[in-house]
């Protein structure tokens, strides 16, 4: 009798959980595509873009969200909201910025405004309940900054998704992040040419189940 | 000329987190190579970024940092995995060594993923 009691209010409270939307992160170092993964992701389901996406590193400099996010796959759906945060750096250079043909005020005003939206995305890793740290596929996984985010996302219980995005450059290693990080599931995506975006779908609904 | 200054864990052992952070960004804004005895956190290693994000300014360009855990991984025998608890223990847990750098100094720490590579700016 106990027992029916218990389960009947852990099925009870379970339809409240499941009402609360869950907050899916996008993680990860300046211009590895997070934002291009976030517009990929909102274009396929929303039919309309999340960000501005550049060359010139931080772009994103604020948090954005985009509310109600409906994937489906498999006959399922999976509802979420989609928070896309500033590429954590430990160093940023105004004098880089410039190289972009970029005034030394913008550019030195892009810098503070990049680093506030660094700590920002530090901040909100409070607020997340899943993530997808986004890592460019050409480049060496090993960077601190990755070995952090990921460090403080499983610290906190955080299940997390890894994608190497840029598959399609030649210069793409999916394998290297594979072994960087053999713990958790990798996915190879290309935010450009959608390549094996269906893949990503289906992880992240194994992600959140 | 490069410096390189080593922090023994004791001499971070009594702060908290946040004066930690800043203790060891004031030896690395004196334009040292900082290697600390210990793996910080995860925790830790944000706040340390969080921290460099609020120094950074026209002269202070952030960090390069690297923290390596050396803990065996092979075959071991008895004798050293006992001496690698004890070890262990007595560093609560913080076997490895973090290496920190200016970046106006450090252009690159490279994890090769057991060794690390400090690539410098300085010339000769």
């Amino acid at each position: 009798m106990v027992g029916k009691i218990k389960r009947f209010f852990s099925s009870f409270f379970k339809i409240f959980k499941k009402k609360k939307s869950i907050r899916l992160g996008l993680y990860g170092p300046p211009n590895a595509g997070k934002t291009s993964i976030a517009n990929k992701i909102c274009m396929d389901w929303l039919g309309e873009e999340m960000g501005v996406v550049s060359e010139i590193p931080h772009e994103t400099r604020e948090i954005n969200m985009k509310e109600h996010v409906e994937i489906k796959s498999d006959g399922k759906s999976l509802s979420f909201n989609l928070i896309d945060t500033p590429g954590i750096a430990t160093k940023i250079d105004y004098e880089d910025f410039m190289k972009f043909k970029m005034s030394k005020i913008q550019a030195q005003e892009r810098a503070k405004e990049a680093t506030k939206g660094v700590i920002e995305a530090i901040k909100w890793l409070e607020n997340v309940d899943c993530v997808i740290t986004v890592l460019d596929s050409t480049q060496n996984p090993y960077s601190q900054v990755n070995i952090t985010i990921i460090g403080n996302l499983a610290a906190r219980d955080i299940p997390i998704l890894i994608v190497g995005n840029k598959i399609d450059l030649r210069k793409s290693n999916l394998k290297r992040i594979q072994s960087a990080f053999p713990q958790y599931p990798v996915v190879g995506v290309s935010a450009t040419t959608g390549e094996n975006i269906e893949e990503l779908y289906e992880k992240i609904f194994s992600m959140v189940k | 000329m490069l410096t390189i200054q080593l922090v023994p864990y004791s001499e971070l052992k009594g702060l908290d987190q946040e004066e930690k952070m800043l203790r060891i960004l004031k030896i690395v804004k004196q334009d040292k190579l900082t290697i600390l005895e210990g793996k910080l956190t995860p925790q830790e290693e944000a706040l340390l970024i969080q921290k460099t994000m609020e120094e950074i300014n026209k002269d202070f360009k952030g960090i390069e940092v690297c923290s390596m855990d050396y803990s065996s991984n092979g075959k071991q025998r008895w004798g050293e995995i006992l001496w690698e608890r004890i070890i262990g223990l007595l560093s609560s847990g913080r076997k490895g060594v973090t290496v920190i750098g200016p970046a106006s100094i450090i252009k690159q720490i490279k994890r090769n993923p057991k060794k690390i590579e400090v690539l410098t700016s300085i010339r000769r």
